[in-house]
């Protein structure tokens, strides 16, 4: 048996060649890494590497739970992280349903092409336009609220909104890009399904409730549940660029605090600390969630 | 199908349209009001008058960005590393990609879960960075294009695609004595030139975008990438500026906003040429890549 397995190997050596690089990709930017967390059990020292600093067990993740920062920062994290998924989520749905129903395709491919246009620009430029439309003297937000009789807001300049302006230049940037995959499956449905409805006499809120998000479940569940797993990473960039140290207290999540701490002030250890426990609650949100929905839905990632 | 709309109907399309509309001008009016911006005179954007049209119409802000000779010099990092860093991850990608979409590659299954695996439990940023310090790649366009080599969806994507290719086609060219390189370059990327295209925009707008790692492994003002130079210029230019270039002098003497605006513009301008041409093709891509498997 192991031999006509090594044949098996032996004859197609090449493909196993031509995957090596790859491989070793894998295994040198992901997997040593992945290994080079024990730092968050060390006393890590720059001088004295893996091998030489001292192990102290949990201190750092002890450390990690005493810190009144940490709690502001999971805080944070966690709120930024459920609006996006409560308005972030949702809003592609919406949006592709709406798309769907437009008949003219001309109109229907300008808007889309419109929509989709944000996705390629920078975190740096979009806070670059939002930080210019939301600026208390020369931004349009503020032109319109003067307009009304509203004193101008410093948006970027205190904290009660910048965990707003985070979602929602997250939705401006993300929501039309993300109508593509569903109306992918929407393109997907035969219209027999709906002529049959309709002599059955459902109007159109009863087609779409039976027909149309009963299609769409698998996809919207597995995008939540791909969601869901990356639920602590919201990522550095996107939050990066909207803090300021007058909004900073509301906006700081684990991300942009692990590059301050971590890097800047080369506190490794107990940042990877902080890194090891966004992964593992992501990875316990992600098959809880997968749990859930396969007794649920019978969707599931695996 | 000649169903009759009712008149309910009606009303819902026309309100669909509305909302709709309103959707894509709250895309589209932030643009316009940094193009605006962008072609105003500072005393007109300083008194709030420009909104969406330029006041007192000047291309100074344009002509100060130019003049600015870091900004060339970091548009040439980046086009270097979205030029070279693409064409890597294409050929790192399909590299792997080849192999695994092959039923013979025994421990396919391993592989495949190594990949997810990284997909889900990602590697802590301090290792990270040590690997990239230890293999000596700071302060290195190498920093910017090996460590992201390959994205493991984009991997996922690239395989299912090379899984559409019937077996036969692949037998018949083993056959023909042709080895496994000459059959994945000549025989299967040349059938995958949608899939290459799709994943190669993907990843030309990682790079051009790229901003983290490079804040993270760049620290040689000579390597900064456009983005980096950006977020100095647009967004805090009294934080890691270099205080004695022109353009810092500049923007604490005169009115920043105009040029500010025009930097946006200039940075924006070629992603926004590319995009029209490659919009539907990307798309179907995309389609396919995902929806298939």
């Amino acid at each position: 048996m192991t031999s006509r397995k090594l044949a098996l190997v032996w004859k197609h050596k090449a493909l196993y060649l031509i995957a090596l690089p790859g491989i070793a990709y894998f295994i040198i930017f992901k997997y040593i890494p992945i290994m080079g967390s024990v730092i968050a059990f060390q006393d890590y020292n720059i001088f004295q590497g893996i091998t030489g600093s001292a192990w102290v067990g949990l201190e750092q993740f002890e450390r990690m739970f005493q810190y009144p920062e940490f709690l502001r920062i999971l805080k944070n994290t966690l709120l930024i992280n459920l609006y996006d998924i409560v308005f972030g989520f949702s809003a592609p749905i919406i949006l592709a349903l709406m798309l769907n129903e437009v008949r003219k395709m001309l109109a229907k491919r300008i808007i889309q092409t419109i929509v989709y246009m944000p996705h390629f620009l920078s975190w740096v430029i979009i806070s670059g336009i939002f930080i210019g439309i939301l600026s208390p003297s020369t931004g349009m937000v503020n032109h319109f609220l003067n307009l009304f009789g509203i004193d101008s807001i410093y948006f970027l300049g205190e904290d009660s909104f910048i965990r707003t302006i985070i979602v929602g230049s997250g939705m401006w940037r993300e929501t039309g890009w993300s109508t593509i995959i569903y109306l992918a499956a929407l393109a997907g449905i035969n219209p027999q399904l709906y002529e049959a409805a309709d002599i059955d006499g459902a109007n159109r809120w009863q087609q779409t409730w039976k027909i149309t998000l009963p299609t769409l479940m698998p996809t919207i569940m597995m995008l939540f549940l791909l969601q869901i797993g990356n639920f602590l990473d919201f990522g550095f960039e996107r939050v990066d660029v909207f803090l300021n140290p007058f909004n900073r207290v509301n906006g700081e999540i684990f991300d942009t605090y692990i590059y301050e701490a971590g890097l800047l002030q080369n506190q490794y250890s107990y940042t990877t600390a902080i890194g090891i426990f966004k992964s593992v609650v992501g990875l316990i949100l992600l098959v809880g969630a997968n749990f859930v929905s396969r007794k649920t839905t019978g969707n599931s990632l695996y | 199908m000649a169903i009759k709309e009712s008149r309910a109907r009606k009303a819902f399309l026309r309100t669909n349209m509305v909302v709709l509309i309103l959707v894509s001008l709250i895309m589209i009016l932030p643009f316009i009001h940094v193009l605006a911006q962008s072609f105003s005179s500072s005393g007109a954007i300083d008194q709030g008058k420009v909104s969406f049209l330029p006041v007192e119409f000047t291309l100074d802000n344009y002509s100060f960005v130019f003049q600015d000779g870091s900004i060339w010099r970091s548009f040439g990092v980046t086009i270097f590393i979205t030029v070279f860093g693409t064409l890597f991850n294409l050929i790192a990608t399909a590299s792997l990609a080849y192999p695994l979409s092959r039923k013979e590659l025994l421990g396919r299954k391993f592989l495949l879960f190594m990949v997810l695996f990284t997909m889900i439990f990602s590697a802590p940023l301090i290792p990270t960075f040590l690997v990239v310090q230890n293999l000596g790649l700071l302060n290195t366009v190498w920093a910017l294009i090996f460590p992201t080599a390959i994205s493991a969806f984009n991997l996922f994507v690239m395989r299912s695609f090379f899984m559409q290719i019937p077996q036969e086609l692949i037998e018949s060219s083993r056959m023909d004595g042709l080895g496994e390189l000459r059959i994945l370059f000549q025989i299967v990327l040349p059938l995958s030139k949608p899939a290459m295209a799709t994943l190669g925009i993907f990843y030309a707008v990682f790079h051009w975008n790229t901003y983290f790692n490079a804040l993270m492994f760049i620290e040689d003002r000579s390597l900064y990438p456009l983005q980096i130079k950006l977020r100095e210029m647009i967004v805090d230019e009294n934080f890691t500026s270099d205080p004695t270039s022109d353009f810092y002098t500049t923007m604490l003497s005169s009115s920043p906003e105009g040029i500010k605006m025009a930097t946006i513009i200039v940075a924006t301008v070629p992603i926004l040429l590319i995009y029209p041409f490659l919009q539907r093709h990307f798309i179907k891509g995309f389609m396919l890549g995902s929806l298939k498997d």
